[in-house]
């Protein structure tokens, strides 16, 4: 056992059960599964990325690049989860990834051995030729190859929620900065938001040994955080990651609400995505050690100094007996004094600087380097050349590196903020171009010591409460360590042909930045996609700075002219999930019912998506097993008698005002002002360039009174376009509009009977006859004894037809008053398929032809567009470009063979045409079976389609392999003349 | 980003929906001559400024106003934001 007999901040008396690989091992409330597994021995977590290394844990916190494992199983089964952060509870499942047959003996070791072929960019030349083979045969080998952890396919039986929070100051990270930030703007009564991703508030305090005046660091943590806790006006977000900084003081953080919980509490959620809105930030995010980069320093035993001491303090766990540190700066001897203190047994401080302090207890080897190390599944020796140059090995369990450490700026640079290189520090600092709204204290602004860290986040809180022009004070803060950073730079062992190195994620040694540098990628952000230095889910927090500095050394520049590559959101990595939130499954977006959908479902009805509207697409009856029959029987029901259809998913816009009808007479291409009360026009809007955008009909219910309908899919485009023109373009027309589409439930009853039918809903006093109420009529009327209604009588189908609106809440009733007096007549309720077939039939346009690509012209309507006025889109419509004699027009088309099915989409040609782009003459946009033609039928446009009726072409969709033979017709399959529309 | 409405205060730039250059409001008159000539600059000429742009945005979610946002594309920090409307009618578009 590797757990040491006394101290950590861990609870002995308990004891969590949990297995790794299948084997069961013991831990404490308090661990986390990294110090759980070093407290049983066990150095081996991983293998890695490329060479299939064994590896063990590097840090012991969120940037660990190593220790990555997969938790739990079944539909909560999450890869790459950092062994570091993980949260011990009892019953933790955990195993290790990207390695077969097992973690200790992986067959794809084998790449360890291949490694001179496998250096930076090895696959951009390796598996150039054949290209055919990429896709096929290199990509899933590599992939298999070089994986990390595998999802599950089952679904999450967890939730996710998504929520808002508002602050005066958001604190990021509770170590010493912030904690006397909180501390200070807390008992000042601003409202404080403090987050850490750790499940224990403290950072540092917690892993060191030096005192806050009379306590520990970490008994100081604990008893300001309790003071915290019990003001109002701070929320503690523990267990909470600050995953990017984002316009104007708004932040993403990602609560791990049960993580830490074998499953969430019953109704509580897994994670929590806030938004948090902050008028002000203090950045306390503290800073990340880096290691040094020599011969084989990738074994497991080999781990930062800082996390090592950490094991030891926090959690009274050591790697090993015997261990070692390799250290540039002052720092790494605190590592060697913390274990000492421990008992524990240091082989040597391995100091690269020529002047490097004494250690009382340790032999400390001034101007030496560690050059390389042995172990093949766990460091057993390190070999040291000493400053004289002989070389000498030590037998150790564990060494610490310390290559000093850096500022974390990570968010600092969220908004394209570039850090600064400070030499005292030999680190990048935040740059003076923040995010609005932020300030950065402690060690993350390069403040090391405890003392100067308590000071710069108890100021940067009096600086934000004098901003908001409130009154702090000061906290009487402990006395703490305020020792100097003493640092001599020093990034890579030179001299040697083995790989030492710097990314142990994405397997980037020094030699694959040589590389890089030989190969002319010399800009840090070549450097980064080249060898993938940076870019594995650690980001880099370990690794580019020794990435850069290498390079800075070969190109001779400092590192402040090579400068860093972009920080960017989220800090570490976000589960899908938690981005997702509730919009999962039937709730992925929002969906809208028709006033008669109760009454479909009761029929049977077969749904469809509409935009975001769910539709009737058609009504099977006994005995019919294919769509087509439903449909066929629909359409040819309405067209002999009578058939009803839910319209209402069509937008309705009310426009009122003395100017209305000006108004509309600039919004549509098409003249309104002479429209009169108690008519209705079909109208078509353009967009300013003079392309058809959206069509509908306008009725005036009175002089100053419109109501507007827009096709289902463009309701919303429709409104913004239309209150765009109104308050930007003409602010002063006297006119209002606003949206009536769920206010009104509309039907179409159309087909021979439709008068019939409604003369027995509509209240008697109203006179439907043609005379009475004729084509393009519209009035306001009432039905069923004294309900509110509108009626009109416009016609999709072509048939004798009406649409009637009654107040939403009455459209229930009304489909079931209107099936029950049309039984007589064999009423029949058709769906959005009828609906379709009718309009092609009729050669009415709709979505598929005004496409975003066609003029009035192509569409036929070319004379509507009126010159006499302005309206939007006139003047455009009428270039020369699109006014070709020779272009596009909408005509129908009937295959020779009525039975050969058309397919839209598919090119029209000449007969004998080659199928190819240059012979291409127009393009089919709706087709269907005609049950009234007994025939296919399709409409489309063609090149001069209008002088082109019954020449025979040839209409072929290379997608589907429909290849037919069509003669051009009018696109008025039915009626042409509008007898039934008028009867 | 956070949008100080006029009327309403901050809101959260969710809520809008974004359409472009201001110029927009300068809608040239169809009936002028010329016309043709204006409608083709009006219709497909922006400018793509690299710091301060006036750009046209619809309270989609809230309450149906369209604004002329000052907002500096670099840094996005808002300088102004104004009612369209009240914008328009400076540029003499009440007639």
């Amino acid at each position: 056992m590797n757990r040491l007999s006394t101290g950590g901040q861990i609870d002995r008396a308990k004891t969590f059960r949990f297995t790794f690989d299948g084997v069961p091992y013991d831990g404490h409330p308090g661990d986390t599964l990294a110090s759980a597994l070093l407290a049983n021995g066990v150095r081996l977590m991983g293998r890695s990325f490329k060479y299939h290394r064994p590896r063990g844990v590097l840090t012991a916190g969120s940037e660990e690049p190593n220790a990555l494992v997969q938790l739990r199983n079944g539909g909560r089964q999450e890869p790459n989860t950092r062994a570091t952060t993980a949260e011990l509870f009892n019953g933790l499942t955990a195993v290790s990834q990207n390695a077969w047959p097992s973690l200790k003996f992986d067959a794809l070791a084998i790449n360890d051995r291949l490694s001179n072929f496998l250096t930076a960019g090895f696959y951009y030349k390796t598996f150039m030729w054949p290209a055919a083979f990429w896709e096929k045969l290199y990509e899933p080998i590599i992939r298999r190859a070089a994986g990390l952890g595998s999802i599950t396919t089952e679904p999450d039986p967890d939730s996710y929620d998504k929520g808002f929070l508002h602050c005066d100051l958001l604190i990021i990270g509770a170590g010493p900065a912030g904690l006397a930030a909180a501390l200070t703007a807390g008992r000042a009564g601003a409202r404080v938001i403090l987050a850490d991703e750790d499940f224990r508030m403290g950072g540092r305090l917690n892993a060191e040994t030096h005192a806050l005046g009379e306590q520990s660091g970490a008994d100081w943590a604990a008893a300001i955080v309790a003071e915290l806790a019990s003001m109002p006006n701070i929320r503690l977000l523990t267990r909470t990651t600050i995953l990017g900084a984002f316009d104007h003081g708004i932040y993403g953080a990602v609560e791990r609400v049960a993580d830490h919980l074998p499953e969430p509490a019953p109704g509580k959620p897994r994670q929590i995505l806030w938004r948090i809105y902050s008028k002000a930030a203090v950045l306390c995010a503290g800073a990340i050690e880096r290691p040094i980069a020599f011969a084989n320093n990738d074994r497991p035993g080999i781990m930062m100094a800082g996390a090592l001491r950490t094991y030891v303090n926090r959690w009274a766990v050591t790697p090993a007996q015997t261990v070692a540190v390799f250290t540039n700066n002052d720092d790494g001897h605190r590592t060697a004094r913390d274990l000492l203190a421990r008992g524990l047994d240091v082989a040597a401080i391995i100091d690269t600087r020529a002047d490097a302090p004494a250690c009382d207890g340790a032999q400390v080897m001034a101007g030496a380097q560690v050059i390389d190390s042995a172990g093949r599944l766990g460091l057993k020796s390190v070999t040291v050349r000493q400053a004289d140059g002989r070389e000498h090995q030590l037998k150790l369990g564990a060494l610490g590196m310390s290559g000093g450490w850096n500022p974390n700026v990570a968010l600092s640079s969220h908004q394209r903020g570039r850090p600064q290189w400070n030499d005292e520090i030999a680190a990048f600092l935040p740059g003076a171009d923040l995010p609005q709204g932020m300030q950065v204290a402690g060690a993350a602004a390069g403040r090391f010591s405890t003392q100067a860290a308590l000071a710069s986040g108890a100021d940067a809180a009096m600086q934000v409460l004098s901003d908001m022009g409130k009154t702090g004070h000061a906290p009487d803060l402990p006395m703490a360590e305020d020792g100097k950073t003493r640092i001599t730079p020093f990034w890579h062992v030179g001299g040697t042909k083995a790989r030492a190195w710097l990314d142990f994620q994405n397997d980037v040694t020094v030699k694959d930045v040589t590389l890089a540098h030989q190969e002319g990628f010399r800009s840090v952000e070549h450097l980064k996609r080249y060898t993938t230095l940076g870019m594995a889910t650690d980001q880099g927090k370990t690794a580019n700075m020794g990435g850069l500095a290498v390079m800075a050394e070969l190109t001779g520049q400092s590192i402040a002219q090579t400068g860093t590559t972009m920080f960017r959101p989220p800090y570490t990595p976000v589960a899908m999930g938690a981005l997702a939130g509730r919009s999962v499954g039937r709730d992925f977006r929002p969906f809208r019912l028709t006033p008669s959908h109760k009454w479909a479902v009761e029929q049977g009805a077969t749904f469809v998506e509409v935009g975001m509207w769910l539709r009737a697409q058609w009504f099977p009856q006994p005995g019919e097993s294919d769509w087509r029959q439903s449909v066929d029987r629909e359409v040819r029901a309405t067209r002999s008698s009578v058939g009803v259809c839910d319209v209402t998913t069509l937008g309705k816009i009310d426009v009122q005002g003395r100017d209305a009808a000006a108004f509309l007479n600039r919004i549509y291409c098409n003249g309104f002002a002479k429209l009169a009360v108690g008519r209705v026009r079909y109208g078509l809007m353009l967009r300013e360039d003079g392309i058809a955008m959206d069509d509908g009909t306008a009725a005036r219910l009175a002089d100053d009174h419109f109501v507007v309908t827009t096709t289902t899919a463009n309701a919303v485009a429709v409104f913004r376009h239309m209150e765009f023109a109104r308050q930007c373009l003409w602010p002063d027309m006297d006119v209002q509009l606003i949206s009536t589409t769920e206010a009104w439930a509309q039907f179409a009853v159309a087909g021979p009977n439709s008068r019939a039918l409604l003369q027995k809903i509509v209240d008697p006093e109203f006179d439907l006859s043609n005379d009475g109420f004729p084509f393009m009529a519209c009035g306001e009327i009432t039905v069923c004894g004294g309900c509110p209604a509108r009626l009109f009588r416009i016609s999709f189908s072509g048939e004798l037809a009406f649409e009637i609106a009654v107040p939403t809440r009455y459209g229930d009733a009304l489909i079931r008053r209107l099936m029950a007096a049309g039984h007589e007549f064999g009423v029949t309720p058709y769906g959005t398929e009828a609906l379709g077939v009718m309009r092609i039939e009729k050669g009415h346009a709709a979505g598929n032809e005004l496409n975003g690509q066609t003029t009035a012209l192509n569409l036929g309507m070319g004379r509507m567009v009126s010159d006499k006025k302005d309206s939007i889109g006139a003047v455009l419509s009428r270039r020369e470009g699109l006014q070709d004699e020779k272009g596009l027009r909408l005509v129908g088309f009937m295959p020779r063979n009525p039975q050969d099915r058309v397919i839209a989409g598919a090119h029209l040609l000449e007969t004998g045409a080659e199928l190819r782009a240059a012979n291409d003459l127009g393009y089919v946009t709706s087709a269907c079976y005609s049950p009234t033609l007994n025939s296919y039928i399709a409409i489309g446009f063609l090149k001069a389609g209008d002088a082109r009726l019954g020449d025979v072409l040839r209409a072929a969709s290379p997608l589907t392999g429909h290849d037919t033979e069509v003669t051009v017709v009018s696109p008025h399959f039915i009626d042409p003349e509008g007898e039934r529309l008028r009867a | 980003m956070i949008i100080n409405h006029p009327l309403l205060g901050p809101c959260d730039a969710q809520e809008f929906t974004y359409l472009g250059d201001a110029r927009l409001i300068e809608r040239p008159d169809g009936m002028a001559d010329g016309a043709a000539a204006a409608f083709f600059d009006y219709a497909y000429l922006r400018e793509n400024p690299a710091g301060e742009h006036r750009e046209l945005w619809f309270h989609e979610q809230g309450d149906r106003s369209w604004l002329v946002v000052t907002r500096n594309t670099l840094t996005h920090d808002i300088i102004s934001v104004e009612l369209a409307r009240d914008v328009a009618r400076r540029q003499g578009r009440s007639a």
